[in-house]
């Protein structure tokens, strides 16, 4: 797609436009940043020092793989066996990677400094934007103000550690969950993608009680992308140059 | 030893992130990966849904699928998200609901 065929009409660069996708990166990155409050506070709590807390929310920036690397821990599992989780976890920003590349279009040092922001958020606000300049904006938007959010409340949720009490007790686990199919509604419109979403969220509960966390969605999440090409879901091939 | 963890962890999660963007665009051009890379997020993004809601551990720390508010909580959000409410909404509208549920 080129911005001259955006089904709306609007030109790509139009200030609209722009506000439209900063405004709801903006909400994204703000409601995923909040959320690192309960990572500081769970990873403290699982035995990790604020420091550790702070390195990983910094230097892994993928919060599904943070919170598994320090569940693993926290249960008193042998720490390298909380690097594989966390690892397992982060192989899917590979696969966000190869579908975000053509899409932003960057090389060399942008590219490497693009990769730390390349997580679930920035790819689903980055995703089906009607030209490469609102992709970039979506994608910088909601990576960096997530980065920047994400490490300010899990610094805070560190030093709060468990005087603020069980997370759950505000929902914020529930929020993730919300937060997640907000995320991939716009994508379960597209013909035949609803079908394989489910097939993924089935599989995935199905695996849960036999394997170890951090398997279920990557096992799921293959399987139902297998079962989708073999089948012929998903939109034809869309590449942006 | 855990700072080794975490440091390995934190490696090996940005080589992942860099590898996805370096694979060469030759290689995205061909129709099949095009589809693959396309249903990737709906996969993945539809089973973190389903396990962030329904997965808990048990007393052993095994993985177990369990019912509770978080239910509730992604029920909230179909709702809003049929009603067209805007992202913040819907992720504050179902914390509220889990919260309300658990404090009862």
């Amino acid at each position: 797609m080129t911005p001259a065929d955006d089904a709306t009409g609007v030109p790509a660069d139009d200030a609209a436009a722009r506000r439209a996708v900063i405004g709801d990166s903006l909400g994204v990155g703000i409601a995923t940043g909040l959320y690192g409050v309960s990572f500081g506070a769970v990873s403290v709590a699982s035995g990790l020092s604020v420091l550790q807390t702070c390195a990983l929310s910094l230097l892994m920036f993928t919060g599904a793989s943070q919170f598994a690397l320090v569940g693993v821990l926290g249960a008193g599992g042998a720490p390298f066996a909380g690097t594989a989780t966390a690892l397992l976890l982060g192989a899917r920003n590979t696969l966000y990677g190869l579908r975000m590349a053509p899409l932003l279009g960057w090389s060399g040092g942008r590219r490497a400094a693009a990769a730390h922001i390349l997580i679930d958020e920035s790819t689903a606000m980055a995703l089906d934007r009607p030209s490469r300049a609102l992709t970039r904006l979506g994608f910088l938007t909601t990576g960096i103000s997530v980065l920047v959010l994400w490490n300010l409340f899990t610094l805070l949720g560190a030093l709060a550690g468990t005087t603020l009490g069980d997370p759950r007790d505000y929902g914020l686990d529930a929020a993730v969950g919300a937060a997640f199919l907000a995320l991939v509604w716009p994508r379960l419109k597209e013909p035949g993608n609803a079908r394989i979403g489910l097939l993924a969220a089935v599989l995935a509960l199905a695996v849960v009680p036999f394997t170890p966390a951090g398997l279920p969605v990557l096992l799921a999440g293959g399987a139902a992308v297998l079962i989708g090409v073999l089948t012929g879901a998903g939109r034809p091939s869309e590449v942006r140059p | 030893m855990i700072w080794w963890a975490i440091l390995a962890a934190c490696a090996g999660c940005y080589a992942l992130k860099l590898a996805g963007l370096a694979v060469p665009a030759s290689v995205l051009a061909r129709p099949w990966v095009a589809r693959v890379a396309d249903l990737i997020p709906v996969a993945l993004l539809s089973a973190l849904v389903a396990v962030q809601v329904m997965a808990g551990t048990d007393a052993q720390g095994d993985q177990v699928l369990v019912v509770d508010a978080r239910l509730a909580g992604l029920g909230c959000a179909v709702v809003l998200l049929l009603a067209r409410a805007p992202f913040l909404v819907v992720v504050v509208g179902s914390a509220a609901l889990a919260a309300l549920l658990r404090a009862l």
